[in-house]
């Protein structure tokens, strides 16, 4: 799992950076400990240089400064046929003109590993993705979801000690995409395998990760758990891209030891959690879940108690979701669960709303 | 393709104006070469049809032209020279082409544009031109009049069939495929071997057939750059003709059509078959 320090470190990237036309910089400074076992996900919107990030693991790009370490060793001056890494492309690539069985004994006849232990290698790793029955036939026979198994089987029958995948579920819709996230998920733990997945879904990355990388603009915004990155973002733009996020914006009058308060625009005053905040006087943005703002809650439990007037509700099936004016921002939202003893709202209606200073951080203004 | 049912008078006759303009069209392009075919067997020593062809009296009819050809040294060996040469430059300009065809697919390299002009160009120049230079070119290395001189000549007038079918072939080829086998432990070497080439070989093979296509019938540049010792059939046919006129040349040339007929189809074929494959390929 994670690495207890640098030199613990399975994978590590150490002040990488990276740039294509010698201007401007796509990896700026990245610092990344990746432990033996672990599963570690690069989340990021497109051009934040995950995928550069990964195809430099993988050998296809050369970092333009700094080292990258496979087991504490250098990899940057390996070719990418040395380095013994598997990985799934976003597109499969599997091999046209040979069948799937031909496709996984590739890496193993490169090995020169004799007929007999490749056959075994080949018929386990087709189970392992229940694709068994399918040695003889070629990747145009197959399903997406088909395609994407037999990626997954040929990244792993010869048994490398890390696997990168560059958003290997893109192609695939909902419903499978959501299974494989789990069958990815328990080979992983399976076969202990460390894995270093790119994706720009933030649900696949909260579903299957045990660490989560979250990329902007060339650098590691946050690198933290996924409960962790849900529930203590440490800035605005990871409080905005992981998860549902109300925001409001203020200055920052008063600091408390961990607690702030801060002035928004229409004049109303909220206490928060002081998390990345440069001190009296400075803008703040504060990012609050919808499922942590509660209705009809008094003082003396909430810290914070506004009236709001409700603008729109979307019904859900099992929660409803309540978009209303609170302290002048027309986007808040609110989740109210639809149980038994839920109260009907209707559009129009003025209602009190509250929220504790701990759901509520004040993060850099953005 | 029949005509519509709500097609009017001026339409319908349109239709089968077209029509006609298209069979005279074909018949244009058609006749010459088809006409050649009969008279090759001709009975008697003349271009035209004798009154016994006419009446499909077996009379007039007869092999003889073939078997004088088949009989003749000077026939014999330019059918041979036009083989080896032919062969010979369709390999070195298969190579060639292949690779220069490999480099030019690469997104990063500069000056793509002017590479890829100047290797077609022997394509595009008058061969004339191309056949004075390599005339001087080729004599001033002294091989002028040498079969290496003729096998050069040709290479560079066939290298540009096979890099443009090469590089039709990469504009559907899927680059993350070298990645892949680079990842799963290939050398570049290996790689272009078992993954690159069985896939691009379709383009490949067509390229070559043009290239000897082009040096097998080719005639400027060999009157240019060859000697006695290296003549080939297009080159013996042209002295037949201006020298002593024979039906001879009627036979070797249904024999060049039959033998065109039989590259054109394996190049359909491949072309074809090279179809299925990339709709097979993924993305």
């Amino acid at each position: 799992m994670a690495p207890k320090d640098h030199n613990d470190a399975f994978v590590a990237f150490d002040r990488v950076q990276k740039t294509y036309d010698g201007e401007q910089l796509v990896v700026k400074d990245l610092n990344l400990d990746i432990g033996k076992g672990e599963f570690l996900t690069m989340l990021g919107p497109s051009g934040s240089g995950k995928t550069t990030c990964l195809m430099m693991l993988a050998g296809f790009e050369t970092a333009t400064f700094g080292d990258i370490l496979l087991d504490g060793k250098p990899i940057n001056n390996i070719p990418p046929h040395k380095r013994g890494i598997g990985m799934v492309f976003q597109n499969y690539a599997l091999f046209p003109h040979m069948t799937v069985a031909e496709n996984l004994s590739f890496p193993l006849e490169v090995r020169d590993i004799s007929r007999a232990e490749r056959e075994k290698k080949i018929a386990r790793a087709l189970d392992m993705v229940q694709m068994g029955e399918f040695g003889n036939r070629r990747p145009a026979q197959l399903s997406g979801g088909q395609m994407q198994r037999v990626a997954l089987a040929r990244a792993l029958v010869f048994e490398p000690d890390l696997v990168l995948m560059d958003e290997p579920l893109g192609a695939l819709d909902k419903n499978l995409r959501e299974r494989m996230q789990l069958e990815i998920k328990h080979i992983h733990e399976t076969l202990g395998v460390t894995v270093v997945y790119v994706t720009h879904d933030q649900s696949e990355a909260l579903t299957m990760s045990n660490r989560i990388a979250v990329f902007d603009d060339g650098r590691i915004q946050q690198l933290a758990t996924p409960d962790e990155l849900y529930e203590k973002p440490e800035n605005a733009f990871v409080a905005a891209f992981i998860g549902e996020n109300n925001t409001l914006r203020g200055k920052v009058e008063s600091v408390d030891g961990a607690y702030c308060t801060l002035q928004l625009a229409d004049g109303s005053r909220v206490q928060a959690l002081a998390v990345n905040i440069e001190g009296e006087g400075a803008e703040s943005t504060l990012s609050l879940r919808p499922e942590r703002v509660y209705l009809d809650v008094s003082s003396e439990t909430h810290d914070n108690i506004f009236e709001g007037e409700v603008r729109e509700l979307i019904y859900l099936g099992d929660h409803i979701r309540v978009r209303m004016n609170v302290c002048g921002n027309d986007e808040f939202v609110l989740k109210m669960p639809n149980d038994s003893h839920a109260r009907r709202l209707s559009v129009g209606e003025r209602v009190q709303v509250g929220w504790v200073k701990e759901d509520c951080r004040a993060l850099d203004p953005s | 393709m029949a005509v519509p049912t709500y097609a009017t008078p001026l339409e319908k006759l349109w239709h089968y104006t077209f029509r006609l303009i298209c069979w005279l069209i074909f018949f244009f392009l058609v006749a010459p070469i088809i006409i050649m075919m009969p008279l090759s067997f001709n009975a008697q020593p003349y271009f035209t049809f004798t009154l016994e062809m006419l009446e499909f009296n077996p009379q007039g009819y007869s092999m003889r032209w073939y078997q004088e050809l088949f009989a003749s040294e000077s026939w014999m060996r330019s059918i041979r020279n036009s083989f080896v040469i032919g062969i010979a430059a369709t390999l070195l300009a298969t190579v060639l082409g292949t690779l220069a065809a490999l480099g030019l697919s690469r997104a990063k390299l500069p000056g793509k544009g002017l590479i890829m002009m100047i290797l077609i160009s022997p394509m595009v120049v008058p061969l004339i031109i191309a056949g004075a230079g390599m005339f001087f070119f080729l004599s001033s290395v002294n091989l002028a009049n040498t079969f290496l001189g003729v096998v050069l000549a040709h290479t560079a007038l066939g290298t540009p069939f096979v890099v443009i079918t090469v590089t039709a072939t990469l504009v559907g080829f899927d680059h993350s495929l070298t990645r892949a086998a680079a990842n799963l432990g290939a050398s570049p070497t290996r790689t272009f071997f078992k993954i690159t080439m069985p896939l691009i070989l379709p383009g490949v093979v067509s390229g070559g057939l043009f290239a000897f296509i082009t040096s097998f019938d080719e005639i400027v540049v060999v009157l240019f750059v060859a000697g006695v010792e290296q003549r080939t059939i297009p080159r013996e046919m042209w002295s037949g003709i201006r020298e002593d006129l024979s039906p001879t040349i009627l036979a070797v040339a249904t024999l060049l059509v039959l033998l065109s007929i039989m590259l054109l189809t394996t190049v359909e074929l491949l072309r074809r078959r090279s179809e299925r494959i990339r709709g097979m390929s993924p993305g």
